[in-house]
């Protein structure tokens, strides 16, 4: 993929993130902050299928611009073409990683699995 | 190793001169025979006109001759002698030493470049980048014949690009670039700052080939637009705006 195709990705990851999370945080204060935290309202949040949906769109969001950040770190830490190609799938590997593992729990807790 | 010396005793005495004295620290370093570098200090007079290149020259016609510095044209012209200058990148012919403002006048080789010897520094991969963007106008009409004009341009299509063209590939951006010191592979802002001057220019016609070579995993988009670049040109181009202008084509805002 080109570098530049790459980037349009990350900073349109960043400002798509930047809405939903904005969103997200303006939900915490439809009850108090305190309340919104407690054990009752997160298992709701994760059962009301469009907030779902929207936290599942910001781990995605967030998962390929923070592990595209941390591959643009390490590439400029360090040079060789062995050790980029390892950053490369290393941190796609980690993306995919972190997102199943959080769809996991966003959907075990949708299902009533928790 | 410290030498204190005086040129002022050696000249004759000059009852008309204003001429001020500076202790000028030159880095000396033979990478073939020391681990580290270290300063040689001389006391050197100056006027008011004096440039640290001329000190330095002083140096070495009356002190020390050993002392390795590249210059040639003495006009900021032919980009020889960039160094850092009390811990800036700056020509030595063009930097006053009463501009500096300071008692004491350091100058080292350049950041992110391999020293040869002293002041001197190897300007390959300078060079090589350079080359990199093909730094020439691309058009197949290029080759005039007999009864052909050549190509017109209107002052606005000039300026697009001519601050651009006054580059005299000293190596001082690339000098004062953070992301040169730790990614070896970065093609660098001297370069892109080229690569622009190039695909703004309305006779070319190879802008498509120059945005394919920069962009890619340590080219254009690896510059975190600290703008040390631009703030230290002699010549006045503006390296971290032709970068954002070229991003402005990768991103699809320019055309």
């Amino acid at each position: 993929m080109k570098e530049s195709t790459i980037m349009k990705i990350h900073y349109g990851t960043a400002l798509a993130s930047v809405g939903l999370v904005a969103v997200h945080i303006l939900m915490r204060l439809t009850t108090g902050f305190a309340d919104s935290l407690s054990y009752e309202n997160v298992l709701a949040n994760y059962r009301s299928v469009p907030y779902v949906i929207m936290l599942e769109l910001i781990l995605i969001l967030l998962a390929v611009h923070g592990f595209n950040g941390l591959r643009v770190i390490l590439l400029e830490l360090k040079q060789g073409r062995v050790y980029e190609k390892a950053v490369s799938y290393g941190v796609v590997i980690g993306m995919i990683a972190l997102i199943g593992y959080g769809s996991r729990t966003i959907i075990m807790t949708n299902m009533g699995m928790v | 190793m410290a030498q204190v010396s005086s040129i002022e005793d050696e000249n004759a005495p000059n009852l008309l001169s204003t001429s001020k004295s500076v202790l000028l620290r030159i880095s000396r370093f033979n990478p073939e025979s020391d681990d580290s570098s270290k300063f040689m200090e001389f006391t050197v007079s100056y006027e008011k006109w004096t440039t640290v290149l001329e000190a330095i020259l002083d140096v070495k016609k009356h002190h020390d001759h050993s002392v390795a510095v590249r210059y040639s044209c003495r006009q900021a012209t032919c980009g020889s002698c960039g160094m850092l200058i009390n811990g800036k990148p700056r020509l030595a012919c063009f930097t006053k030493i009463s501009e500096l403002d300071s008692n004491v006048v350091t100058v080292e080789p350049m950041n992110n470049f391999p020293v040869i010897r002293d002041l001197a520094v190897k300007f390959e991969r300078l060079f090589e980048t350079h080359q990199k963007i093909k730094p020439y106008l691309i058009n197949e009409n290029s080759e005039l014949e007999s009864d052909e004009r050549e190509f017109l341009q209107s002052p606005k299509e000039v300026e697009q690009y001519i601050q651009f063209a006054n580059c005299i590939k000293c190596g001082l951006c690339n000098s004062a670039c953070p992301t040169m010191s730790t990614d070896s592979s970065f093609v660098g802002p001297q370069a892109l700052a080229q690569a622009y001057r190039y695909v703004a220019d309305s006779r070319d016609k190879g802008k498509d080939t120059r945005l394919d070579i920069i962009d890619e995993s340590h080219g254009i988009w690896r510059c975190h637009f600290a703008g040390s670049c631009s703030q230290v040109c002699p010549k006045g181009v503006d390296p971290a705006m032709g970068i954002q202008f070229l991003r402005g084509y990768l991103l699809g805002f320019r055309s």
